[in-house]
């Protein structure tokens, strides 16, 4: 059920080329206006008249079945749906009269006969009791007579979905779950199956809901005009006292979602209707996944011990501070300015990411400073910033409804930004053509009412190789936008490209044995993107992560700006953002090298602004990357560090490599929720909070900057911003902010495309998508309209080199990663939540062909050894994967995923080579001693000693 | 700084702009990158490394290392 204020117009807003026109007409004797196309039920609403309904509700599309939504209208004969009769122009309509009621009411009493009063656990959440109270029935006259949907075929309640049950007794077969499901979500998972009285809901093939196709998005629950689909949260939950707008802090797609709190506690996480990103939508885990928060796993005190071999010590907030600022200066007393730097994160909101990365410009004196996106979207920063100007996707997400032809590139939306995926989907069941890009059968390329055109499934590693082929088709056959590229790109750089790729050695046909893609069906994707007429490329980390990361995003730019598809709707580029503030740790300038906004610490009047605003003399010498300090930490100049909200030590490549480097500290900081991998490198802990806890924004995937809102109390006591303005002070470099809108203010002052951003006009707005200043007070939606932002677009050649990475008959499979829709990267958060119920561990994904020849079965325990490392994971036979490799997810630390991944990485950014690691498979009897060890006995917090004296003396 | 890592990124580095038909341009395309992505100890290290030979680094990256002004 839906949100309890929220009111639901009962039928979506028309849409099409008429909505501009008004129709006037009367309801109830009051003058309405609106759109052509919209219904009597819409238009009612709209005047604060609304008509009983049970089958409609403005998330989906009408559907006139209940019959309770009848109206009169003047000089029409009968009654008809109002949800389904569009209004026309002198219209006279009305909702009510003594024959309405009638009517509805012997229609609700023949509901409540299978559906009695006070049945449904709360009865005012639910609208049928609502709705039959308020025509007076208290008990059917047919409920004598129970039918034979509850009598002849009972069915018990399904609770097998950890968050919410199916009471089929509730039922009133309405559709809204399976309307739901289609529309909404796009799944198909639900039916109505059987006719008549046995007619009823079911999940796949009659199926309970978890063993059935149903990816729990919860689309069916919230539409659910009866506790029949009802979160378990709430069947027993006080009505909720309050409710706070807020931003999901998973994925890229940013969903903007509802907290309702019961009793001090979040009882139920729906998606806001107004939220611009996820349009009403949300997934299993920014809806239902929130539990971490509370898990009895959180580390609430701060913790410090001298050596990383002792206990921890619970101490004050006072002393954890104190102790951390102390060790950083001694050791920078000790080693120098450079010998210690900061991480931010791209969990934590842009207020407190700003705050990591001025603490450790202003108070370290040092730009070694560096944020999680370097292992994830650092090649999207540097590649599109030279291509086309700026670090940043190119559209919003509701500009795939204007797409033709869609291209998804190492990218598996359905699994990693879900509710974006339903989006595409919409649009692709409505006829734009599909092409993937990826070296596995990703769900996207054949499901329920959705198959790729074109799926080009390339050798990991290829990726330029691929994208040179498709940029050869489309130059030599005469495809290009010449007079786009006349206008708005450089003529030099696009003259040397035109050479490069129509380069024999380009075409598909010499590339078909590097690439292992059929050369016809590269001539096929190209002409077809060529073609669009609206065509728009969305990618992922399968682009990114590669020692040609950078490469293949200027590649993409470039047949982008060679096709003219860029700068306006239906178009672009579009990176899909891992984490929920990827983007905005990165335009808060946490690279080593970058102010916020994007600018090198270099450029003296960049550098000078900040130095005024901020009272202290600033190095221009560009800082460390992530990998850089651990070469530096091994090598014993480096020798401190502050991580806030990241887990090195377990999404970073190469395990043995990253924790000897982290061994190598002499203080190493940690601020974070859950005691992780890294933390047990770490000289002092100091508690984090989750983003219920505290107040700030996130930036999404299409650069939407949007709020988050306190829900509860902070944990620890303080939010994490607070501790940094403690660290620094203590340090003695003051901050002296009280809420993180003053934070937002010095960064609207210092960076020029947040100019325009505060408080006070994001809660106007909803939300804003930067660039936001003078020129585009509400922000940008689309980007590169006229123009490209560095003035014109600059083509890049693009030669396909290849990895460093290499089978070989001792690794003779290549190994790539990625992620499953109910777990979410390293899994700190998923884990310890319900949804272990879809994925309770990774497994090995294998081609049949290649586990025949190594006598490997299904659900056999495999060795899987690289040139960094080896692990041991449970096999999946599949034929996702092409023979020759293999793929794993990584959410869990006792996967060991990255003891095998290398340290090879992009030239340009040194983002790590995840998606490419020469690896060989043989089946072996069980896990490494190390993860037997580890499951047994995974600690739920650190070891610590209390009330003792202070360990550090 | 291990040489052998540095030697290896700023060649990889040279893969890159090795793509461009002027090697002049080339060179200075891997020489700015440096400047403006490497931390000054990794500078100095890769420019010791130059005028101590070189030793694994392509003609592009030794050319453009050759170039590199030493930090302050």
């Amino acid at each position: 059920m839906y949100a309890k204020d929220y009111h639901d117009l009962g039928t979506p807003a028309a849409k099409g080329d008429s909505v501009t026109l008004d129709i006037a007409l009367e309801i109830d004797g009051v003058p309405v206006s609106v759109p052509a196309g919209t219904t009597i039920m819409r238009a009612a609403a709209l005047a604060d008249h609304d008509v009983p309904k049970l089958c409609a509700t403005d998330t989906l599309k009408q559907f006139g079945s209940c019959r309770v939504c009848l109206v009169e209208i003047e000089g029409r004969k009968g009654f008809p749906a109002s949800c389904t009769t569009e209004v026309a122009a002198g219209m006279k309509v009305r909702t009510q009269s003594d024959a309405l009621t009638k009517m509805r009411r012997g229609v609700l009493e023949l509901y409540v006969s299978e559906h009695p009063m006070g049945s449904c656990p709360d009865s005012s959440r639910c609208e049928l009791e609502t709705l039959a109270a308020d025509h007076g029935i208290g008990e059917s006259r047919y409920a004598g007579a129970k039918t034979a949907r509850h009598t002849h075929t009972p069915k018990p309640v399904d609770a097998s979905n950890p968050y919410f049950r199916f009471d089929n007794d509730l039922c009133i077969v309405c559709s809204r779950c399976v309307r739901a499901c289609e529309e909404t979500q796009g799944t198909f998972a639900l039916t109505i199956e059987g006719r008549g009285l046995e007619s009823r809901v079911s999940a796949s093939q009659d199926q309970p809901f978890l063993e059935s196709e149903c990816v729990s998005c919860g689309a069916c629950v919230e539409a659910c005009p009866t506790g029949a689909l009802m979160e378990k949260t709430i069947v027993t939950a006080a009505l909720p006292q309050k409710a706070v707008t807020t931003t999901c802090a998973y994925c890229g797609v940013g969903c903007s979602l509802v907290a309702e709190v019961s009793d001090g506690a979040v009882s139920r996480m729906v998606p806001n209707r107004d939220g611009r990103a996820n349009q009403g939508h949300a997934c299993v885990k920014g809806r239902f996944a929130y539990g971490y928060a509370t898990h009895q796993d959180r580390v609430t005190k701060p913790l410090i011990r001298k050596n990383i071999t002792d206990d921890w010590t619970e101490v004050s907030w006072d002393e954890a501070i104190r102790y951390a600022a102390s060790e950083f200066k001694r050791i920078q007393a000790k080693y120098g300015r450079d010998s210690i730097g900061g991480i931010t994160s791209s969990r934590c909101t842009n207020e407190e990411t700003f705050l990591v990365q001025k603490l450790v410009r202003a108070a370290f004196g040092t730009n070694n400073v560096d944020t999680c996106a370097r292992v994830c979207h650092s090649p999207t920063g540097y590649g599109l910033k030279h291509t086309l100007g700026e670090s940043a996707g190119t559209q919003e997400f509701v500009s795939v409804q204007h797409a033709d032809v869609i291209v998804v590139i190492g990218a598996s939306p359905t699994e990693a930004h879900p509710v974006f995926a339903s989006q595409m989907k919409r649009r692709l069941r409505a006829g734009a053509k599909l092409i993937v890009v990826d070296p596995r059968a990703i769900p996207l390329v054949k499901s329920v009412h959705v198959e790729a055109d074109y799926h080009l499934r390339l050798l990991p590693g290829t990726n330029v190789a691929v994208i040179n082929a498709l940029a050869h088709v489309i130059v030599t056959e005469g495809l290009t936008k010449d007079q786009y590229i006349a206008d708005r790109c450089e003529k030099d750089s696009w003259e040397k490209w035109k050479k490069f790729v129509s380069d024999p050695v380009n075409s598909p046909e010499s590339m078909e044995k590097i690439t292992g893609v059929k050369a016809e069906l590269i001539r096929g994707a190209a002409r077809l993107y060529a073609q669009g007429p609206n065509s728009a490329i969305y990618y992922g980390l399968g682009v990114t992560e590669h020692s040609q990361g950078s490469t293949m995003v200027m590649g993409i730019a470039n047949l982008a700006m060679a096709t003219g598809n860029l700068g306006r709707e239906g178009v672009g580029v579009s990176p899909l953002r891992g984490q929920n503030n990827v983007q905005g740790s990165c335009d808060m300038g946490s690279f080593p090298h970058e102010f916020s906004g994007y600018r090198h610490v270099s450029d003296d009047a960049t550098r000078a602004l900040f130095e005024s605003m901020w009272k202290v003399s600033l190095s221009g010498e560009q800082g460390l990357r992530i990998p850089n300090m651990f070469e530096a930490a091994l090598d014993g100049s480096f020798k401190g560090m502050y991580i806030q909200g990241e887990d090195l030590a377990q999404s970073d490549p190469n395990t043995s490599h990253v924790t000897a480097a982290l061994s190598a500290l002499e203080c190493l900081v940690i601020q974070d929720i859950f005691h992780n991998e890294t933390a047990k490198y770490a000289h002092v802990f100091l508690p984090g909070t989750s983003f219920l806890e505290k107040d700030g924004t996130f930036t999404n995937a299409e650069r939407r900057i949007s709020r988050v809102r306190k829900v509860i109390e902070p944990l620890c006591g303080y939010a994490d911003w607070e501790v940094t303005v403690h660290l620094s002070n203590a340090l003695g470099y003051p901050m002296n902010y009280t809420h993180p809108s003053q934070i937002m203010d010095e960064i609207a002052a210092l960076t020029p495309t947040f100019t325009g951003v505060s408080y006070e006009k994001l809660d106007r707005l909803g939300s804003i998508q930067w660039p936001c200043n003078d020129k585009a007070p509400s922000g940008t939606p689309t980007m590169h309209v006229g123009s490209f932002v560095r003035g014109k677009g600059k083509f890049y050649v693009t030669a396909y080199v290849p990895t460093n990475e290499r089978t070989s008959s001792k690794y003779p499979l290549l190994l790539t990663t990625g992620r499953i829709l109910s777990q979410y990267n390293v899994g700190a958060q998923t884990r310890r939540t319900a949804n272990l119920a879809w994925h309770s561990e990774d497994r090995l994904e294998l081609h049949p062909h290649d586990a025949e020849a190594r006598g490997i079965d299904h659900g056999d325990w495999v060795g899987v050894t690289s040139r960094a490392g080896d692990t041991v994971l449970r096999v999946e036979i599949t034929d996702r994967v092409a023979p020759g490799v293999v793929y794993t997810t990584f959410h869990f630390p006792e996967s060991g995923a990255n003891l095998i991944t290398t340290d090879n990485s992009d030239w340009a950014t040194n983002c790590p080579e995840y998606k490419v690691t020469a690896v060989q498979v043989v089946k072996v009897a069980q896990p490494a001693a190390w993860q037997r060890r580890r499951q047994a006995a995974v600690p739920a917090s650190p070891k610590r000693r209390r009330n003792e004296e202070s360990p550090v003396g | 700084m291990e040489i052998e890592r540095l030697v290896a990124m700023a060649n990889d580095i040279a893969a890159f702009f090795d793509s461009e038909p002027d090697k002049a341009v080339a060179v200075e395309g891997v020489r700015f990158h440096m400047s403006r992505f490497w931390e000054a100890r990794m500078r100095r290290a890769i420019i010791a490394h130059v005028q101590a030979g070189g030793e694994g680094l392509t003609p592009t990256a030794r050319s453009a290392a050759a170039l590199l002004t030493a930090p302050p």
